[in-house]
């Protein structure tokens, strides 16, 4: 077993965890589009983007819960699990945006065997709009184990 | 003034089909290091996403997928919506045209996670429409939401995976 990077022992409600930062474009959305194969107009092309009502094309939704992966991921290590999430999409996110994906935790409690925190999610660009807010569950080491 | 109902009868009978199981062929360390570096670019993934040797002594014993990998993509037999280039479908000409309906957008998702996916496993995914409503959106009109609860499991049983995925038709 590796050293944690977080125990749940340390873990505060109220706490903010550190952001994953993205600036978004073809060269993330393009790469996105390859593995999980997402190659559709309304991601690709700015006319495809207009034909579904928006000014332009737009990135995917899924690459943003990606990024709110990355950002748990990068917080608890190796050592903790990511056990739920949900994200809702309420904004679009256009080429250029910058998106800083941020956590806060909620609250924190144990359940049988394991030491859980729940976090909000927001995906937060540049003009400051939260366009995919989201909850986490993550199950982390405890000192006591 | 009541906007008309987009609902059909037809639409409503499609949460009482039956699920729709797929199976994944068996996840390659290749997809996933694809996968891994595609959701963290431009920077470097973890290691534990890409390199064997160091994912052998985590308590892994092995590399592992990112828990949101999906296993489904590039299937052989092609889904007719997106080999059209997905909603809105372009004219003959190339150009775009907007009407009612013509539009599906991810609205959100919800995932529960159990085992970690790894090199050589094959995923079953059983699917199925548990909720379709409307709501009247912000311009006018209704928007029909469509909500699916999508469950995998490994070879040996286990369950990988729970989500539950809205789309909207606009």
């Amino acid at each position: 077993m590796g050293t944690p990077k977080v125990y749940w022992e340390d873990v505060k409600v109220g706490q903010q965890i550190p952001p994953f930062v993205r600036r978004t474009d073809f060269m993330n959305w393009n790469r996105y589009a390859a593995v999980n194969e997402e190659f559709v107009y309304i991601h690709m092309d700015d006319e495809g983007g207009r034909g579904a009502g928006q000014k332009a094309a737009f990135g995917m939704g899924n690459l943003r819960l990606s990024y709110a992966h990355n950002l748990l991921r990068d917080w608890i290590g190796e050592e903790g699990d990511i056990k739920h999430i949900s994200i809702q999409y309420r904004g679009f996110n256009f080429k250029n945006d910058v998106l800083t994906t941020r956590g806060v935790v909620t609250d924190k409690r144990v359940e049988g065997d394991k030491h859980l925190v729940d976090l909000d999610l927001s995906v937060v660009n540049q003009e400051g709009v939260n366009n995919a807010p989201g909850r986490a569950t993550v199950v982390l080491p405890s000192r006591g184990k | 003034m009541a906007t008309q109902s987009r609902l059909t009868p037809a639409m409503k009978a499609e949460v009482n089909k039956p699920p729709v199981t797929k199976v994944s062929p068996p996840i390659s360390l290749s997809d996933i290091r694809k996968w891994a570096i595609a959701v963290y670019w431009p920077e470097t993934p973890p290691r534990l996403f890409w390199d064997e040797e160091y994912a052998k002594t985590t308590r892994f014993k092995g590399i592992v997928a990112p828990q949101e990998f999906n296993p489904f993509a590039w299937p052989v037999r092609r889904d007719r919506e997106f080999e059209a280039g997905g909603n809105p479908p372009p004219n003959p000409d190339g150009t775009f045209t907007r009407t009612v309906g013509n539009a599906n957008v991810n609205a959100g998702s919800d995932h529960e996670y159990g085992a970690y996916m790894r090199p050589g496993d094959i995923i079953t995914a059983v699917d199925r429409l548990a909720e379709i409503y409307e709501k009247t959106g912000g311009r006018g009109g209704n928007m029909v939401f469509r909500v699916r609860e999508d469950r995998w499991t490994n070879q040996k049983g286990e369950m990988v995976k729970i989500n539950r995925g809205t789309t909207i038709n606009m």
